[in-house]
């Protein structure tokens, strides 16, 4: 052991100032010091501050733990942005306290969430995730729809965070349920800069007709694939729900190009697009599989 | 030797309701593993599982975690600084006063009062109780040390002071908030700001409650029970120095690949690489003080709790640092090879030591021994195996995530839905919940050997009070 009685392992105030100043110094040089400089403080010039409402749904959303499962940062890779759009911008956040980015993905990355899905998806969908994935470990949210967003509290939340708001936009609030407010937060997700298809298809970049014509195979994976990701919204046996019935579609006799295109590139705020998630080869499987319904 | 009359009651009650705490951490943890792969298992509002998840981590992590390093804590300094409390009845307080405070967070949490920032999630009337808790151990810790009777300062009492002033600066700074109402605050820090001070106090939270307490019971009681001396003082200094040096850069390696500064990750990703050695300082001072008698391992039953705790270390403090580099992270980060990692070093490292600190601990203050070191052992077997599975099942579920995201056709759209890799999680998560079961069959063997000890113990003290 030390010999030397002045050693700071014998001096314990002197030892508690040097561990003191020890751990200050990355803590300065990583945290403090970034902190007063401008890359930390960008903002998109599309963003503006969140709603009432939406502030409403981001609460809830924290209250829940949300943060749990769901990420809200798409990184700058490949997978991730064909998976859930442009990747994110730091000036995308500049309204957000605390940051939302989560660390695990036990559902999907939410950043770009927003006009994704019809309100309607997100209705039904909270109520039971399992009616559009029999299979998602999600829990239901039955009670948002019942629980009335608490005004008073909402707008105290407004003000301490210097969030601007009108008269008619309090007015709002009135009644608006946890369900309102959940998917309000929900679609203004990742939309504060424009959206830009990662992959757009047009009539130059397919077959002009379906390749797999009649084919029982391709019939039988489109049909999985259909119940899979397409029977939320459109029905089990394609009757329709969210989205049209797709044996009166069939009946019309649709070009198979267009059939195609409007899988792989959705409608902003009706459908999602599925050129990126999808290869040729399964979305032509789906329009054969339409084809077959009539 | 001096006798003093130590109050070791303040100590046995923090073992206690650090055990309390445990058994409750534990049972929410079964039912949000098992959440995992049946979402049927969420009852309504208050246990579904974004709620319970964020109890999960708190009550194990503020109740079972720190309520152990207080009780130890306050066992080790009194001994090393040869001195009873200085404030006995702060002490006291503080015990009371940490058992509301976590009975009373865990439940603002299942209320939902959330402020989602992992780890600080306790809002913030709570954040205050939980500084003046803070305080009072700190009166205790530091006034004992500052009065102490014995002039040199063991590396524990290092750590321990550390931890002390370490957690104090992260907790206050990252909870630092704009309170708007009695139950909601928002973050100080706005954006990519707030992304850095969290994870900055998030991973320090990691390295100041879960490495250097643990740390300090590790160098304390590994030469208590085994009677073996510490191998080297001197690795032991430099460990000490450059660990406490490094681990505050080392934050952003959880932000790899998001919008924060890249020289910020870069950064955070060479000072974790670097935390490699340190780490590696223990681990080989601990290896090389039992090298001097390895027939401990087999003879004293409490050696092997303590070198299988610091191997989990080890390759602890090898997988997180690999994980930090960008290549690794783009596969593995937000997997479930994270729950993986973070259960080897909370089941295996963290609550081995604890584990096997109070198996020494508690006999050492009743006079006596422990109440059977079978039922040890079976815990110790337990535990490992429990562990073992936990983190091997959710490494290989892991990789399987990450690659099945990633993994494009060859036209170069994706290949598999996020469905498709969802459902191919269940096997593992449901042979998780069977390692997590056997693992707290493990615990409840403990927990019954220490309330028998604790029984034998107080015989004990009556018949030596007798004579």
């Amino acid at each position: 052991m030390s010999k030397n009685d002045n050693s700071i392992y014998n001096r314990a105030l002197l030892f508690s100032i040097v561990a003191a100043v020890t751990v200050l110094i990355g803590t300065i040089a990583t945290v403090f010091v970034p902190m007063f400089t401008e890359g930390m403080h960008p903002k998109v010039d599309g963003l503006k501050p969140y709603t009432a409402l939406e502030l409403a749904g981001r609460d809830v959303y924290q209250a829940e733990g949300c943060v749990n499962c769901h990420s809200q940062v798409i990184r700058p890779l490949k997978a991730d942005v064909l998976r859930y759009g442009q990747y994110s911008k730091a000036g995308e956040y500049a309204y957000d306290r605390p940051f939302l980015w989560g660390s695990k993905r036990t559902g999907p990355d939410l950043a770009r969430i927003g006009g994704k899905y019809p309100d309607e998806w997100h209705i039904q969908h909270f109520e039971s995730p399992q009616a559009f994935y029999p299979k998602s470990n999600m829990p239901p949210y039955p009670w948002f729809k019942e629980k009335q967003v608490n005004v008073k509290e909402t707008l105290a939340r407004m003000d301490a965070l210097s969030f601007p708001y009108t008269e008619e936009e309090a007015a709002e609030l009135e009644g608006a349920t946890e369900l309102d407010a959940m998917i309000a937060y929900m679609q203004v997700l990742g939309t504060s800069i424009a959206k830009e298809a990662l992959i757009e298809i047009d009539e130059s970049m397919i077959e002009a007709e379906s390749p797999v014509k009649g084919d029982a195979d391709a019939i039988a994976l489109g049909k999985k694939l259909y119940k899979a990701e397409c029977s939320g919204c459109h029905g089990q046996i394609a009757e329709g729900n969210i989205g049209a019935s797709l044996v009166d579609y069939a009946e019309f006799e649709p070009l198979d190009t267009d059939t195609y295109i409007t899988i792989a590139n959705g409608f902003e705020g009706a459908m999602p697009g599925y050129a990126a998630k999808f290869s040729k080869e399964k979305i032509w499987a789906i329009v054969e599989y339409i084809n077959s319904l009539k | 030797m001096n006798e003093y009359q130590y109050d070791y009651k303040t100590v046995q009650g923090f073992v206690l309701s650090a055990i309390f705490w445990g058994v409750i951490g534990l049972v929410a943890g079964l039912l949000i593993s098992a959440q995992m792969w049946s979402a049927d298992l969420n009852f309504g509002e208050y246990l579904s599982f974004g709620r319970l998840r964020t109890f999960h981590t708190n009550v194990l992590a503020y109740g079972l975690g720190i309520g152990a390093e207080f009780g130890l804590f306050y066992y080790i300094t009194m001994r090393l600084t040869k001195k009873p409390f200085v404030l006995p009845k702060l002490a006291r307080l503080h015990l009371w006063l940490f058992n509301i405070g976590v009975g009373a967070a865990g439940l603002s949490l299942l209320i939902g009062m959330n402020t989602s920032l992992e780890y600080a999630e306790f809002e913030w009337p709570f954040d205050v109780a939980i500084v003046i808790l803070w305080v009072m151990f700190a009166i205790n810790i530091l006034g004992n040390i500052f009065t102490r009777k014995e002039k040199h300062l063991y590396v524990s009492l290092w750590y321990i002071i550390a931890t002390v002033i370490t957690v104090a600066i992260l907790y206050i700074v990252n909870n630092l908030a704009i309170p708007a109402t009695l139950t909601k605050s928002y973050h100080l820090f706005a954006g990519v700001n707030s992304a850095n001070v969290e994870w900055w106090y998030g991973h320090n939270a990691v390295g100041f409650l879960f490495t250097t307490p643990i740390l300090a019971m590790f160098y304390y009681f590994l030469p208590k029970s085994t009677g073996l001396p510490l191998f080297s003082h001197r690795l032991s200094i430099i460990s000490f120095w450059s660990l406490i040096f490094a681990y505050l850069w080392t934050g952003a390696h959880h932000l790899v690949y998001t919008p924060l500064p890249d020289w910020i990750q870069t950064l955070a990703i060479a000072f974790t690489l670097f935390l490699i050695a340190p780490s590696w300082g223990s681990v080989v001072n601990g290896y090389f003080t039992v090298d001097k008698d390895w027939s401990k391992m087999s003879t004293n039953y409490l050696t092997k709790f303590f070198i299988v705790g610091i191997t989990f270390y080890g390759l602890q403090t090898i997988q997180g640092p690999s994980q930090g580099i960008r290549v690794i992270s783009s596969l593995i980060h937000y997997t479930d090879w994270v729950p993986g990692h973070v259960h080897m070093g909370t089941m295996g490292w963290v609550t081995m030591v604890i584990c096997a600190s109070i198996y020494y601990a508690l006999p050492a203050m009743y006079k006596t021994t422990i109440f059977s070191e079978k039922i040890a052992n079976t815990h110790f077997w337990l535990v490992l195996v429990g562990q073992v599975m936990f983190s091997i099942t959710m490494w290989i579920t892991g990789i399987q995530q990450g690659a099945m995201w990633k993994m494009t056709a060859a036209d170069g759209t994706l290949q598999y839905t996020f469905m498709e890799g969802l459902v191919r999680n269940y096997p593992y998560w449901q042979m998780r919940t069977a390692s997590g079961l056997i693992f707290v069959v493990g615990m409840l063997f403990f927990i019954y050997n220490v309330l028998m000890t604790i029984q034998k113990g107080k015989k004990n003290l009556a018949k030596l009070q007798e004579a």
